[in-house]
């Protein structure tokens, strides 16, 4: 079997895919938005709960293919007690990784490291990163749902 | 004209499937790879007879006029059509029923008028008919399938009303093979006077169109998907349907005198090809249809089907694969449409794409079927000439191989 599809399809990958956590609607978020990749069909909600800076709980709900469906459920585990600052720094170096520029930072991205196996495969960086578009975008219009689209 | 019967030996014709012996291209539907004397014609234009048609009094101008002219001379031939004048060159199919829906539509439909389509058609031959409907205030019905992936005909002979204008088709299904019966559509439509237009985009590649028997008012059809450069494509247009046509681009060419207030047009095809045309497309065309005849399309048909059998048969017996569309090869074209078990269809596409097997993952340019069938994407595996048994055996493996990698962790 291929190295780059074991890296890729991690059991921690296909164990969020099949169990993802945090998969519910949250009825008292702060804020919500909409992530889309209309070439894919896919499509997820994120929703967060703001404490002062501090995102006290995160959830998300959709559908999609392994790689997009896994990333969000560990990204709801890896934000969750973490400030606003926290989660988009987390964002930016897990793109870094994702998209091959900064392979160097996968270690710090703790069990988010799951995903750098996408590295070796562009065309799926669009699928890693749903989520964090749609909670960077929840973040920033904290007031109101705003829908992303990786298209 | 010489009829090759061995379709075993074709991937040296085609330069990049030769190149690429691991190479399992099975996303034809999506776009044919080009065999080399398409490739050499195009060449062979710029290097020869290269010039702007229509525009200079010099012999290499009329030199280009010529290539121009005899590539719509042999696809005509090629589709059916003895009034080769009544194709007109798009880009593809997209910009052909673009054309039709603006240049017919805006003509010919107006508000109360009814517009039917199918579910299972292509963006393409979908959203320019429920633009018109909105642009002039007409009705804009979809006929659903059978539960085989077949056009109700019983609930489109009851969508066909007396305001119905126009019946837009597709020849064959991009997402599920459906081969569509045409003349039985055409009847439907004509029977209360309306007209019947086919998005041949999928049915020119594989079958013999024969327009001038067929009976549809107007055909489209891309020359990507038939082995030919992208780019060009075409429609034909029954010559009574198309005298009927407002211009459709205005520009060079299509014009005949051009007054300070106002314009006449010059004849079709020309009143419908504004600007300089892609000559090299034409000719890259033409080189395409020839090496299609030399195949001869029956031939074409009987290999593809004898393939979809074979892999409809080997893909039946994969636990959890569900294959969409007609039950029968003889219902469809070379397209098999499938989900495997739970596994998304795009992880499956990545895991196949490691071993070389080229498929589609996706709602297939088809929202609106992949909303009735409640997926949000399927895998497509499409065939064509260059495909053989052992593309399919390749496909096969590969999809043991994706489902036991996801269950494996189950």
């Amino acid at each position: 079997m291929s190295a780059e599809l074991d890296e890729l399809y991690q059991s921690i990958i296909l164990d969020h895919n099949r169990r993802p956590r945090n998969f519910r609607v949250m009825e008292d978020a702060s804020s919500h938005a909409e992530g889309k990749n209309p070439l894919c069909g896919d499509q997820l909600t994120i929703w967060l709960k703001l404490d002062g800076n501090v995102i006290s709980d995160v959830s998300f709900q959709g559908s999609g293919c392994a790689i997009s469906k896994a990333s969000a459920s560990l990204m709801t585990a890896a934000i969750k007690g973490k400030t606003r600052a926290e989660a988009e720094a987390m964002f930016n170096t897990f793109h870094g990784v994702v998209t091959g520029a900064h392979p160097e930072d996968a270690e710090a991205l703790g069990s988010l490291k799951a995903l750098s196996g996408v590295s070796r495969f562009p065309l799926r960086v669009k699928c890693a990163s749903l989520a964090w578009h749609a909670m960077h975008a929840a973040l920033l219009r904290q007031d109101g749902a705003v829908a992303v689209s990786t298209e | 004209m010489t009829t090759r019967t061995a379709f075993s030996d074709l991937r040296a014709d085609f330069p990049l499937l030769a190149a690429n012996p691991g190479l399992v291209y099975l996303d034809s539907a999506a776009t044919s790879q080009k065999p080399r004397a398409v490739l050499d014609a195009v060449r062979d234009y710029y290097e020869t007879a290269n010039a702007n048609p229509h525009r200079g009094a010099y012999k290499l101008s009329g030199t280009a006029t010529d290539a121009y002219h005899g590539a719509r001379r042999e696809i005509a031939r090629f589709l059916g059509a003895a009034d080769a004048d009544t194709l007109l060159f798009t880009r593809g199919t997209t910009e052909a029923v673009n054309l039709l829906a603006t240049g017919w539509g805006q003509a010919h439909v107006h508000r109360g008028d009814r517009i039917v389509v199918t579910r299972m058609e292509h963006h393409a031959n979908f959203v320019p008919w429920q633009q018109l409907a909105r642009a002039v205030g007409a009705e804009f019905r979809i006929c659903e399938l059978t539960k085989d992936g077949l056009v109700d005909l019983d609930q489109l002979r009851a969508l066909v009303t007396a305001n119905t204008k126009v019946v837009a088709f597709g020849h064959v299904s991009n997402a599920l093979g459906t081969i569509n019966d045409v003349r039985e559509i055409v009847a439907i439509a004509h029977g209360i006077g309306a007209v019947a237009f086919c998005d041949g985009a999928q049915g020119a590649p594989h079958l013999r169109v024969g327009f001038d028997d067929l009976g549809v008012d107007a055909y489209a059809f891309s020359g990507h998907k038939m082995l030919g450069p992208m780019g060009i494509g075409g429609v034909i247009v029954k010559r009574r349907v198309l005298e009927t046509m407002h211009p459709y681009q205005f520009g060079g060419d299509m014009i005949e005198f051009v007054f300070d207030g106002d314009t006449t047009w010059n004849v079709p095809p020309h009143k419908f090809e504004a600007g300089t045309p892609n000559v090299e497309g034409a000719v890259g065309l033409a080189a395409a249809v020839r090496y299609l005849e030399a195949l001869g399309m029956d031939a074409v048909r009987a290999h593809e089907m004898a393939l979809t059998r074979y892999a409809m048969e080997r893909l039946a017996v994969i636990e959890g694969l569900h294959l969409f569309g007609p039950a029968s090869a003889e219902a469809r074209s070379g397209v098999v449409s499938f989900t495997l078990g739970d596994i998304h269809p795009h992880d499956v596409s990545t895991m196949l794409d490691v071993d070389g097997v080229c498929v589609r993952a996706g709602h297939h340019c088809a929202q609106p079927l992949m909303r009735a069938l409640h997926q949000s994407a399927t895998v497509r595996a499409s065939f064509y000439v260059y495909n053989t048994a052992d593309d399919v055996d390749a496909l096969v493996a590969s999809l043991v191989k994706a489902k036991a990698r996801f269950h494996a962790h189950a």
